[in-house]
């Protein structure tokens, strides 16, 4: 492939909001209430909207027939580039709203960078989604705080829930090859200097939610470079279920 | 047990600027800025509008329909408040 | 009040819906409208939400992206007319809680037909192309209902289904066009899901006890036989462009009657299911009852949040 770099770097980007658009999908139907159900249905649709832009354009740049499903649903896992935050399952609504909040912040930070790139299809689908984010982004922020600063409960599982899931927030602002030959040419968003601003303001929701901000040395990463967590098995055998069964089909 | 369920809201939408905001339904949120998301999430998933309002239902108050004869009947009859009530020969224009 | 000045306001309101008058919330009528009101929407409300779940037992599974999006927008309306039936209901003076309690305990019914379950794929398209046709057939008499807010929630359902239909029939299509095994997939669907649709449309005349004063009040237009014809009729052309086989034997074009002959339908079945002991009821309603236990805590930080807020602006205000 001619543009290897490119497709790897899209890849990237889309594989977040699959995976956590596929997660968000499982909800449907099961959540809190009704309109928060409604609600959460509109974030994953959202993103699964965005994943059909990228890749839609990944499969233009590939070339060779494959089409956005094949991308979405044909590859091994290790081929999946997801960071391990979008993956985590949906252990309460806390780890559900945590999930959303802690990649939303970094999500928005990155479009806006995004937005920028020299690539006009990157910079035109960054210039749709921020939209969709900056709402995701105030939706999870909100409930954050409704849940922090909520019963007793609700603090120590959306305590429990940020704990848990900080472990994976430093993977975010890791660079992978496609990344820095990306932004060496202008295309790509350098996620390093994304990373103090992120931190700051997660932090700062996190106290006005009356949260303690994890005091945590050590982290986890891979899923960038395909290194998942055991959850992501399950998940793909659902994505992939039909295109695995049925073959070659249309549908 | 709930000691308390989250009250429920009106929801009011303009579909355009130029128009006013029309009252769409109810949702329950457990405050304004619940309200406005859900309403938002709720009312507005085709494009159907640019402004909300939300109000609390119990802050409603409604007429009582036993009181529509002496409410709104003495209307019916205050004719001269309608342009046909005047007569004009047929050749005045602009009128 | 006197039982005659109840039975002048009752002649009254007879009258006003005879007239097209719609009734509003604040207006007086009689207790047996409210009940059978409230009754009818919130069962309509359950089916919305509970037939989230067979539809949204393959959101994670759907074959394509594009399919994937369809499904997801489809079953979140559903989420949102029960929510809209649910609040017209409520103006009824019954709280959302309450009539979740008659879902939980199994004292409100809601559509049977969700109590079947979602076995492949050709599943999400028969239940778009059959169950939403039933329904439509079920509803769209519905935006003309005596009950004003029912009314106008009907309307907006009806406008916000137009696709629901659409989207079950492409799948259907593309599965019948597809290879053998899709196809086969397709009719193994329709060999499943035709014979609930049909009792989708009630219990016969001669057994359905509500019809005379639900026409009345106009909750009804038409008799459950009369649209379950409608819907055989309206039906079978479609399996024929699809060159789908109706699981009818007996299935055959009355010239007469200029309409189609149909078999016996297995009406133990329908109350078999009807009464709780269906192939899925336990597990919908164990879903529907895990999931609002699930969100207690939720909604209870939300109030609790929402106080906290209020308490901290007042204190400001002093």
């Amino acid at each position: 492939m001619k543009n290897e770099n490119l497709y790897n770097y899209i890849l990237g980007i889309a594989d977040n909001s699959l995976i956590l658009g596929q997660r968000m999908g499982e909800l449907c139907g099961h959540g809190p209430s009704l309109e928060t159900d409604i609600a959460c249905t509109n974030i994953s649709l959202d993103l699964f909207g965005q994943v059909r832009s990228y890749f839609q354009y990944a499969s233009k740049i590939a070339g060779d027939g494959r089409t956005e499903d094949d991308i979405a649903m044909l590859r091994k896992e290790r081929e999946y580039k997801n960071v391990l935050l979008a993956e985590q399952p949906n252990t309460d609504f806390a780890y559900t709203i945590g999930r959303q909040f802690l990649f939303d912040v970094y999500h928005l930070a990155f479009l806006r960078e995004l937005q920028k790139s020299t690539d006009l299809t990157l910079s035109a689908i960054a210039n749709k989604c921020i939209k969709e984010v900056s709402y995701h982004e105030r939706f999870s922020s909100d409930w954050v705080k409704r849940l922090g600063d909520g019963t007793e409960e609700s603090h120590q599982k959306m305590q429990n829930a940020i704990d848990d899931l900080w472990t994976y927030t430093d993977e975010l602002f890791h660079q992978t090859e496609a990344d820095k030959a990306m932004v060496a040419e202008g295309i790509g968003v350098d996620v390093t200097k994304l990373k103090e601003a992120y931190y700051k303001n997660v932090s700062e929701l996190l106290e006005e939610a009356t949260l303690k901000v994890p005091d945590l040395k050590y982290f986890q990463k891979g899923g960038k470079e395909g290194v998942h967590t055991e959850h992501m098995g399950y998940l793909l055998t659902d994505l992939q279920y039909m295109q695995r069964a049925y073959p070659n089909m249309e549908w | 047990m709930s000691t308390k369920n989250w009250p429920l809201w009106e929801i009011f939408v303009r579909s355009k600027n130029g128009l006013e905001h029309r009252h769409c339904g109810s949702l329950h949120a457990a405050d304004s800025e619940m309200a406005l998301e859900n309403a938002r999430d709720v009312y507005t998933r085709r494009n159907e509008g640019v402004s909300i309002w939300v109000v609390e239902s119990k802050h409603i108050t409604a007429s009582n329909p036993e009181n529509n004869g002496e409410l709104f009947e003495p209307a019916q009859d205050k004719v001269y408040r309608h342009p046909t009530f005047y007569d004009l020969p047929d050749d005045v224009k602009h009128m | 009040m006197s039982e005659e000045q109840i039975r002048s306001l009752e002649r009254q309101f007879d009258e006003k819906i005879a007239r097209d008058e719609k009734i509003e919330p604040k207006d007086w009528m009689p207790e047996k409208y409210r009940q059978t009101h409230i009754r009818q929407m919130s069962q309509h409300a359950h089916s919305e939400i509970v037939g989230m779940l067979p539809e949204g037992n393959w959101i994670t599974r759907a074959p394509s992206l594009r399919r994937k999006v369809a499904l997801l927008a489809k079953v979140q309306d559903e989420a949102g007319h029960g929510l809209y039936l649910y609040s017209a209901t409520e103006t009824l003076g019954i709280s959302r809680e309450e009539m979740y309690e008659q879902l939980h305990t199994g004292k409100a019914k809601y559509s049977s037909i969700f109590n079947y379950p979602t076995l492949t794929w050709a599943d999400m398209g028969a239940i778009g192309w059959l169950v939403d046709g039933a329904a439509i057939i079920n509803q769209v008499p519905l935006c003309n209902t005596s009950y004003g807010p029912y009314a106008r929630a009907m309307i907006r359902v009806c406008k916000e289904e137009s696709f629901h239909q659409r989207q079950g029939f492409e799948i259907m299509l593309k599965l019948a066009n597809g290879t053998p095994e899709q196809k086969e997939m397709a009719q193994d669907a329709l060999n499943r899901w035709w014979w609930p649709s049909l009792m989708m449309l009630g219990p016969t005349d001669d057994k359905s006890v509500h019809t005379e004063q639900s026409m009345k009040w106009k909750l009804k237009r038409k008799t459950n036989d009369e649209l379950r014809q409608q819907f055989i009729d309206q039906t079978v052309p479609q399996a024929d462009i699809l060159g789908l086989t109706i699981p009818d034997p007996d299935l055959k074009w009355n010239e007469e009657r200029q309409s189609y002959d149909f078999g016996e339908i297995n009406w133990d079945e329908f109350w078999q299911v009807v009464k709780g002991h269906g192939p899925m009821n336990k597990e919908r309603m164990k879903a529907r009852v895990g999931a609002w236990e699930r969100g207690e805590w939720v909604r209870d930080a939300a109030m609790a949040h929402a106080e906290k807020k209020q308490a901290r602006k007042e204190k400001q205000a002093v």
